[in-house]
């Protein structure tokens, strides 16, 4: 009797520690910063796109800037810079992951922890190496010229959009790999030597028993890379070629630059929408990534 | 990384060498190199071949006096004003969200994740455009403090959030039926419970404020200009050992903010 009637007031509270069962004002504090500090201005961005600079609602400036050549020539080359990007970063961050997991080395796992920190690392830093390393006076030019003996420098990639591929492989290839390194960890053993003892060689280990089960991983961080490279600012601004010209690097001067506001949201909100829809697909992979492998992030 | 034990691929000795040379040429020039070369270049006095002629410390200097040091101490004020905020509005987020209905939910988790979606470029224009013009905000460290918020808080709202799947939920069902407000058992259980991932959560957005340039360079005022911004400004002009140093300077410093950050964490555990 006495257990029974301390019990009812022990199970209200124990609810109020469940979901679903009110507390729903106490998300709306930070959904307000969000709203205020991102959705407000991205939802003017959209509002200001349909308003001319003589300040006439319409379709004028997107009728001037999405026929403009220098429009039409971003949006090509930003999708195809990050679709090239993404492939190098998928093809390479296979093979170092595969390595670093199935064959390792003494200092591999300082490797990998070197491939974590470079994570953190902001990208000008690869644009900054890239002059060094590559530029008309870099380490690799004067190695090339004290070999050959020519005058001109062989390699000058820098300033073309292949410089900006290649910048960006060398900025995301860890993006790659972690999640890589992640699904690769989960992989038993004993499978890879139960089918190398069948005879398997391991260029068919690789195919019919690791790719299965990297397929979510590579998904997952293939997705994510290619947004990022979609949206990547800081590289195409440090390396400052004059004709690779993005649509981050457009926003960038018709914003900034030339202070041509309708213009600029014009691109800005055709950018936005390629990378949602992108960003669509990434959750859907990301998802599908978690249903497997245990939701690890 | 527990995926680096054992073999399990490659069998044969002298293929586990080719891999070895092969993994060394694609290794070297993706990963190495870049960070070798910068931090070579801080110190190089000159530089025409393979390397360096001589080594100085004069750019180290220069990184850290004057207009320099200025813009290194308005990156660590706004890498901690920002991150800590991140990490308050972002955890916020992810606790209370637990309490809320399915749907609010994952209404919340969407919209927190979005910032993630939208190129920094157009975040920038985003503030420029809403609060451009407004006497409270318009040229003041107020838009860049903001920009790296919005940038940040997908992370750090991620990192606690996915702390806080892993954590064992009977700690508080237990304090909540020995008779523990749930504002009690927030502070006493879930908060002490999930400070490792608050405070990884504060590194992860320090780091990543640190390195910002794409928002900030829309929004930053004259007198507020970060380390990225002046690294800009110097390869801009071509002074590219400088630039070097002070991007040395900057992982430097935030390696050392996070360093502070963890020893904090570990005195407070004792």
């Amino acid at each position: 009797m006495t257990a029974a009637a301390t019990a009812a007031p022990r199970a209200a509270r124990f609810r109020l520690l469940r979901p679903g069962s009110g507390g729903a004002w106490w998300v709306l504090p930070p959904l307000l910063v969000v709203g205020g500090a991102f959705l407000y201005p991205l939802a003017l961005v959209v509002q200001q796109s349909f308003v001319s600079e003589r300040g006439e609602a319409g379709l004028e400036v997107w009728r001037t800037v999405v026929t403009s050549a220098a429009f039409g020539e971003a949006l090509l080359r930003t999708v195809s810079i990050a679709a090239t990007a993404t492939a190098g970063c998928l093809v390479v961050g296979t093979f170092l992951a595969v390595v670093l997991a199935f064959v390792p080395f003494p200092g591999a796992r300082l490797v990998s922890r070197l491939v974590d920190t470079v994570l953190a690392f902001p990208s000008f830093l690869i644009a900054l190496a890239f002059t060094f390393l590559y530029g008309s006076a870099g380490v690799v030019n004067s190695a090339l010229t004290g070999l050959t003996g020519s005058s001109a420098p062989p390699l000058d990639f820098i300033y073309s959009p292949t410089g900006l591929v290649l910048a960006e492989i060398t900025f995301y290839t860890p993006f790659v790999m972690r999640p890589l390194l992640a699904a690769f960890s989960q992989v038993p053993r004993a499978q890879l030597e139960v089918a190398a003892s069948l005879g398997a060689r391991p260029g068919r280990v690789l195919r019919q028993v690791l790719l299965p089960e990297a397929l979510p991983a590579l998904a997952a961080g293939g997705s994510l890379t290619l947004l990022l490279t979609l949206n990547e600012f800081g590289l195409v601004l440090f390396i400052g070629a004059k004709d690779v010209i993005t649509l981050p690097m457009l926003v960038y001067t018709q914003g900034i630059v030339t202070f041509h506001y309708p213009q600029a949201c014009v691109v800005a909100v055709v950018q936005v929408a390629l990378s949602l829809a992108l960003y669509g697909l990434y959750r859907l992979a990301h998802a599908r990534m978690s249903g497997r492998t245990g939701g690890a992030r | 990384m527990s995926g680096i034990q054992g073999g399990g691929l490659v069998w044969s000795r002298s293929g586990r060498l080719g891999v070895w040379a092969a993994f060394a040429v694609v290794f070297v020039p993706v990963i190495l190199a870049p960070l070798a070369v910068v931090v070579l270049a801080a110190f190089a006095g000159s530089w025409n071949g393979v390397l360096p002629g001589s080594l100085t410390g004069r750019h180290l200097e220069q990184a850290l006096s004057g207009e320099q040091l200025a813009s290194l101490s308005v990156s660590v004020q706004t890498g901690l004003l920002s991150g800590l905020t991140a990490v308050a509005v972002g955890g916020w987020a992810a606790v209370a969200v637990r309490g809320a209905p399915p749907a609010l939910r994952r209404l919340t988790d969407a919209v927190l994740h979005l910032p993630i979606a939208v190129s920094s470029v157009v975040i920038g224009l985003g503030l420029l455009v809403a609060f451009g013009t407004s006497p409270l905000l318009a040229g003041t460290m107020g838009m860049v403090v903001i920009a790296h918020v919005v940038l940040v808080l997908a992370f750090a709202h991620s990192t606690v959030s996915a702390a806080l799947d892993r954590l064992d939920p009977a700690y508080a069902l237990v304090a909540g039926s020995l008779g523990a407000t749930p504002a009690r058992v927030l502070w006493r259980i879930r908060l002490p419970l999930l400070t490792p991932a608050l405070s990884a959560a504060g590194s992860l957005s320090i780091a990543l404020s640190m390195g910002e340039v794409g928002a900030t360079i829309m929004v930053y005022p004259a007198s507020w200009r970060t380390l990225p911004v002046s690294v800009f400004a110097l390869t801009d002009r071509g002074r590219v050992f400088l630039a070097a140093a002070e991007t040395l300077v900057l992982l430097a410093a935030t390696l050392l903010l996070l360093l502070a950050l963890g020893r904090m964490r570990t005195r407070a555990a004792k």
